[in-house]
């Protein structure tokens, strides 16, 4: 493909050859490594340092998700890059969806936006949709929560709007954290005002304790609960009272 | 015996003329007017149907009724240790019993194994040993005349093959190289064209026997002989098939003349070969679109109503979903969760691109819903790109509710076998009426690896099994050294093997014949020898073992290898890496080429499967450590499944893998399992349809053969082992077949709870 660097290379965690959850249809799903933030909740704490990845060419990465472009195609799935923070790595998350377009399949971009600054307009121009985590719609919260600002995350959610891509807004319902209703309406109204074209309320899960244990981190949320079903419907319902589709 | 004298005296056979047929139906054709060919039949009156399930029909109240009779029944027999009486005096036979009912004013569609419902039925001519320990093992014992007509004056099956058994083959049997032979049960995978007697009555059948044993009267050998006697045989049962159905008060000897009869003709033949055979696997075959002909004509001129249409389809699932036979429980240790194998296939492609889908087709997948889920009969659904979408989606959909369904590609298997093909038991394909397979079960792949490393000595009991071949002395395995020892020992195996079921069908067709589903076959049917393996993934690990990392044998004090240090990382069968997948592929091919220079039987085609059913678990107990890693005792992966915990890239992997399995060289069938929580198949009703419908659409257009799909969450069936009485219809598909999970034995529970669970698709 024109412009396509075919020797750049990127930090790998591992690849997930079937996601139903990350975009729409069947995923293959690149876990990058590398990232900025440090969420409480973080499920893949494996994933924060770079060079704790495979150090990975672009061009065998493509091959490998040649393989699967019948599944993918047939169901209108694609390939998500998650990580870790994939704006990390711009330069190969920029090949590699520029390599999976002339595939013909669709790409998602699961990212904290932290790093928006970083996506070029080449890897936006690639990206057909963007998996967009807010993580709190309250700055100290989000400070709180992450260890960093809010402020870059609404940037790119700003630039990604004027542009017009395609976004889904994540949405971990964590209690006691990112529960506050104030916030949670603010947000939704923020989102409806950019044109976001889907909320996905999460609802925080305890699934990335175990491997906090392994790496030998301390994990504060460990009496926290998952929300209540009630909870999540009425944080939905906020979401559905600004005209925004969830799921 | 004087009922069968009766059926056998009646000489009183009423031809049917051409016309008199034709007037009988109805129906478009003239090939199956002129000769016996259900296919033709059904290509020339069949409806196709390209739209959704919405025309479908809720349970009538007598259905709901019937239902709970039966359900009520199978609780007994769970709570009384999974058998809930066994006749000890009786041997079965066509009409060896009296009509029994479930709720005679209830039920639409009659006819039971023994005259009450689940009452197990007495089989002794595969073997009056393992009768006998069926039966004491639930407490009975079986009665005196009995015992002594069958010690004194009946040869059985499994008398004859343990008077022939070679040596080798004794021991080869004993120390589980070759596991589940049929030679103390019936053999089961064939599959009578049960339709045959809805479309034609039985007398025009008897006629067409009579023609064709006249016929084969000029040269006499050795070989017309057995097949004089073995169609003078088919024509008694045909025979007693007709008064079978006469104690109920139907007269099959003519052709049914409308849906209600097509169905309960067709039944009372699958009855009558369940009477006569306690088979391994008792498929029903192919009949839903062909019945679904007799259901069209009478919607159509109003005689029936959808309600009624499906109260029928419904009454004879209850009926089969109620087969059962007495086993031993070495059998179950085998075979977990009584199964029968009543496979039925639904769908599928007609050879001029018409979908076989039909209103009734639709109906089968219904009773899911009615009368909820089951792991009889075995529904399997022959995918095909070109089926209409709608039916995809609700085949996908009723996955996704039950778990009760099997999909296997009609596109592979359609140039094989036609259109009117059938699967015995799980994965065996062939083409109904016309084709019959000698049940092979299989022979352990995992445990030839290990006797090439240890010159054919056995790695648990040190006996010499195999051939006297020189053990590996090295320190380190290498690849081509054990490779070649393995080619030897896999010729070997395959001698023994083919040793092994030559006698034991020869042993079959002598002392347990399938008088009545061979009668409803053509008289010249091609017959396969349908080998197996087991511990696929294990072999080809260990080989990926020895080749990509090193693998250092450890020696006991009797020399012998039983553990293994592996230094070193390797690629894995299930990640879709050429290099230990290519591996896998040539094992299959490698053996399938060994069994093909082996002499069969009645010139049987050698064939095998990939398969393992539940014996997975067996095979893992009879298998030392392997240079996989895999301690001694634990259980391999089911069929041609990646090994659990292995396939680490996902499920498009590890499908990809087993897609790679060449059918050419496994003709009997490739089995693999997917499991998969709701939660990871998509996030709404729709995506989750659609997801699956992608998945199959594209496992199958790699050329994939097989795929159970099962989807619940882990922690279901976690609940499901403690507290049973709640999951009374809990279905889960495994290698090959469907079975109530809470059947399972504690150990086979946790079998499954430990493979791969795809928490991403």
């Amino acid at each position: 493909m024109r412009g396509m660097d075919v020797n750049v290379e990127g930090y790998v965690h591992s690849v997930e050859t079937g996601g139903a959850v990350d975009g729409p249809g069947l995923r293959f799903v690149v876990f990058l490594t590398g990232c900025a933030l440090r969420c409480l909740y973080c499920h893949n704490p494996d994933t924060w340092h770079m060079p704790d990845g495979k150090k990975t060419g672009v061009a065998s990465l493509l091959n490998e998700i040649a393989e699967y472009r019948d599944f993918l195609q047939r169901t209108g799935g694609g390939v998500t890059v998650t990580g870790g923070e994939p704006l990390a790595q711009p330069e190969f998350v920029t090949a590699l969806f520029q390599g999976c377009k002339a595939l013909g399949l669709h790409t998602a971009l699961d990212t904290s936006g932290f790093l928006g600054a970083n996506a070029t307009d080449a890897l936006l121009a690639a990206t057909d949709l963007v998996l967009l985590d807010i993580k709190s719609f309250g700055p100290e919260t989000y400070k709180r929560l992450t260890g960093g600002n809010l402020a870059p995350t609404l940037r790119f959610a700003e630039r990604l709007s004027a542009m017009g891509r395609p976004v889904w807004l994540r949405y971990v319902l964590v209690p006691g954290v990112t529960d506050d209703l104030k916030s949670i309406e603010a947000l939704a109204a923020y989102a409806s005002r950019l044109g976001m074209a889907k909320v996905e309320v999460l609802p925080f899960h305890k699934m990335g304790e175990s491997k906090w244990e392994a790496l030998d981190l301390p994990y504060t949320l460990k009496n926290t609960q998952p929300p209540s079903a009630a909870l999540v419907a009425k944080v939905k319902d906020i979401f559905v009272g600004h005209g925004l589709k969830t799921v | 015996m004087d009922r069968v004298a009766a059926a056998v005296a009646d000489k009183d056979v009423r031809y049917l003329s051409v016309n008199e047929n034709a007037e009988a139906g109805g129906f478009l054709g003239t090939v199956w007017k002129r000769e016996v060919n259900v296919r033709d039949f059904i290509q020339h009156n069949v409806t196709p149907y390209f739209d959704d399930e919405s025309f479908l029909a809720a349970p009538t109240e007598r259905t709901k009724q019937l239902w709970n009779f039966v359900l009520e029944l199978m609780n007994r027999e769970r709570v009384k240790g999974g058998t809930l009486d066994m006749d000890t005096e009786i041997v079965s036979t066509i009409v060896s019993h009296k009509p029994g009912y479930i709720s005679q004013e209830l039920e639409q569609i009659v006819g039971l194994q023994t005259e009450k419902p689940f009452k197990r039925a007495l089989m002794p001519f595969g073997g009056i040993r393992v009768a006998e320990n069926a039966v004491e093992a639930y407490g009975y014992r079986v009665s005196q005349p009995v015992h002594d007509f069958f010690t004194c004056y009946r040869k059985t099956h499994n008398d004859g093959v343990f008077d022939v058994y070679t040596d080798t083959v004794r021991k080869a049997r004993k120390v589980g190289i070759i596991t589940g032979l049929p030679d103390g049960y019936g053999r089961g995978r064939i599959i009578g064209d049960y339709r045959r007697v809805a479309l034609y009555g039985v007398d025009r059948l008897i006629a067409d026997r009579k023609d064709q044993f006249n016929q084969l009267d000029t040269v006499i050998t050795e070989e017309t002989i057995r097949l004089r006697e073995e169609l003078a045989e088919q024509i008694k049962a045909l025979k007693e098939l007709k008064a079978m159905a006469k104690s109920y008060g139907f007269d099959i000897a003519r052709p049914a003349l409308n849906a209600r009869e097509a169905v309960q003709w067709t039944y009372f033949a699958y009855l009558g070969a369940v009477k006569e055979q306690n088979g391994a696997a008792m498929s029903l075959g192919r009949v839903a679109s062909f019945l679904d002909v007799y259901f069209e004509r009478d919607l159509k001129t109003g005689v029936l109503s959808e309600p009624e249409a499906q109260e029928i389809v419904d009454h004879l699932v209850m009926k089969l979903r109620m087969v059962r036979f007495a086993r031993t429980p070495e059998y179950n240790e085998l075979f977990s969760g009584d199964p029968t194998w009543v496979t039925e296939v639904l769908g599928g492609m007609s050879m001029d691109g018409r979908p076989l889908v039909t209103r009734t087709t639709f109906r089968f997948l219904h009773t899911l819903s009615n009368l909820g889920p089951a792991p009889e009969p075995n529904l399997t659904v022959l995918w095909s790109e070109k089926l209409p979408v709608a039916f995809k989606r609700y085949c996908a959909q009723m996955s996704i509710e039950t778990s009760s369904i099997q999909y296997e590609n009609d596109d592979l298997m359609r140039p094989y076998w036609g259109d009117d093909y059938g699967i015995a038991c799980c994965v065996s394909a062939m083409r109904i009426g016309k084709q019959m397979q000698f049940f092979g079960a299989r022979a352990n792949l995992a445990k030839t690896l290990l006797y090439a490393i240890n010159g054919g000595r056995d790695e648990q009991t040190g006996e010499q099994i195999g051939p006297r071949f020189a053990p590996v002395t090295g320190d380190v395995l290498e690849y081509e050294d054990v490779l070649s020892r393995l080619d030897a020992m896999m010729d070997w195996l395959a001698g023994t093997y083919m040793d092994a079921l030559n006698i034991i069908h020869y042993m079959h067709d002598k002392y347990c014949y399938e008088r009545l589903e061979m009668a409803l076959h053509d008289r010249d049917t091609l017959r396969t020898m349908a080998c197996g393996i087991a511990g696929l993934s294990i072999a080809a690990d260990s080989l990926s073992a020895i080749k990509y990392a090193k693998v250092r044998p450890i020696r006991d004090e009797r020399g012998l290898v039983t553990k293994f240090e592996i230094e070193g990382e390797f690629p894995c069968y299930g990640n879709n890496d050429d290099r230990a997948d290519s591996i896998a592929v040539e094992l299959v091919e490698r053996f399938m080429r060994k069994l093909r220079t082996k002499r069969t039987y009645r010139n049987a085609v050698a064939t095998q499967s990939v398969l393992t059913i539940t014996s997975n678990v067996v095979y893992g107990k009879k298998t030392g450590d392997t240079p996989d890693g895999r301690k001694a005792g634990e259980p391999f992966a089911p069929g041609a499944n990646p090994m659990h915990g292995r396939d680490k890239k996902g499920a498009l992997a590890s499908l990809s893998s087993v897609a790679k399995l060449p059918y050419d060289s496994a003709q009997d069938g490739i089995s693999n399992t997917f499991s998969i929580v709701p939660s990871a198949l998509g996030k709404t009703r729709h995506g989750r349809k659609d997801n699956l419908v992608g998945l199959l659409d594209g496992y199958f257009s790699k050329a994939g053969f097989h795929l159970n799909v099962n989807v619940f969450d882990r922690e279901t069936l976690l609940d499901a082992m403690d507290h049973p009485e709640k999951y009374p219809q809990l279905t889960i598909r495994v290698s090959g077949y469907a079975v109530n999970f809470i059947k399972l034995t504690r150990e086979q529970q946790l079998d499954v709870i430990n493979r791969t669970f795809h928490d991403h698709v």
